[in-house]
């Protein structure tokens, strides 16, 4: 079977992914942080975000945009998501309220708790999810190159 | 009419998918699918649904299947029709069929899941949390709890990846370097 062109090599791919991704990673903070004001949130902002690193993996290779975005990186961040997430039940708690229960966050205004509160725990799952879809897309990808691929 | 031509749209995909041989234009298709699947949603006023569709199963799941089909053969193998699956299949589709006799009718306002909850999520979300888009106010705070385990489950799927396609590396790397 004749060995296809790689796809770093094909130049209209390459220029039209590189003119995609800053657009990409933009709208995905978008989605992030307008969560509260249309649709979208952190579990969509996280997918969109991945597909940006998914996009220039494909593109440029795996050991590139794991220069860009390391495995190491991926792994704490994957595990960061949750921890805020977590963290923010656990402040809850620390301030006399529920699990979760963002009202107690600002002491002044429950509904800035609130914004407080779903800001950072939409900022968790984003996180989470970033790095764990990058992750999958890394071990999938990864699996055929034979020898250490960190 | 704009919804019965999409179904139409899904149900032709659906058993091109199904007859197909190549994998890699199935692959295709499934994000085809997933794309029409997102414009019904639309339709249907689901958005935050439809965004999650499209990003996950038209973007990310196509990614996935693509990465799995570089392992292994891009063509299915030829299998001789079997008829106890095709039985299945069409028992388990007629209930599915069946069950959906009972439901209410699409947008009916005095279906049972809009009588408990649904009047203080939509007025809860603005006097008490205060976001504009009820869906939020409804996945971050009245179910926040809900929305921890999943995210939960997600890095634990990304672990589980890890272990299975990548854990032991380490332990090799350390059996083979000299001490």
């Amino acid at each position: 079977m004749k060995k296809p062109m790689r796809m770093r090599e094909m130049i209209i791919l390459r220029v039209v992914s590189m003119g995609l991704i800053p657009p990409i990673f933009l709208f995905a903070l978008y989605v992030q942080f307008h969560g509260d004001f249309g649709p979208g949130g952190g579990f969509q902002a996280g997918v969109i975000f991945a597909a940006g690193f998914v996009l220039y993996g494909i593109i440029f290779g795996l050991t590139a945009v794991k220069r860009v975005f390391p495995p190491r990186a991926v792994e704490v961040g994957a595990a960061l998501g949750v921890l805020l997430y977590g963290g923010v039940g656990v402040a809850s708690i620390n301030l006399g309220g529920n699990f979760l229960d963002y009202n107690v966050l600002n002491s002044h205004s429950p509904a800035h708790g609130q914004h407080l509160g779903i800001l950072l725990v939409e900022l968790g799952v984003g996180i989470t999810v970033t790095c764990a879809m990058t992750a999958i897309f890394y071990y999938f990808a990864g699996r055929h190159t034979s020898g250490p691929h960190r | 009419m704009t919804e019965a031509v999409l179904f139409g749209i899904l149900l032709v995909m659906a058993v091109a998918i199904a007859r197909m041989r190549d994998l890699f234009a199935a692959a295709m298709l499934f994000g085809i699918f997933s794309l029409v699947s997102a414009s019904l949603f639309t339709l249907m006023d689901a958005v935050d649904v439809a965004f999650t569709e499209a990003a996950v199963g038209a973007g990310i799941s196509t990614v996935l299947i693509l990465g799995t089909l570089s392992l292994t053969d891009r063509r299915e193998r030829q299998q001789p029709l079997r008829a106890l699956p095709f039985v299945v299949v069409i028992l388990t589709g007629a209930t599915l069929l069946y069950g959906t006799m009972d439901m209410p009718a699409y947008g009916d306002p005095h279906a049972p899941v809009h009588n408990d909850l649904t009047a203080e999520f939509i007025q809860g979300t603005e006097s008490k949390i205060h976001v504009p888009n009820v869906v939020t106010g409804v996945l971050a705070s009245y179910r926040g709890y809900d929305t921890f385990g999943e995210t939960t489950v997600i890095f634990a799927a990304a672990v589980g990846v890890m272990i299975l396609l990548g854990g032991w590396r380490k332990d090799e790397d350390e059996a083979e370097s000299p001490s």
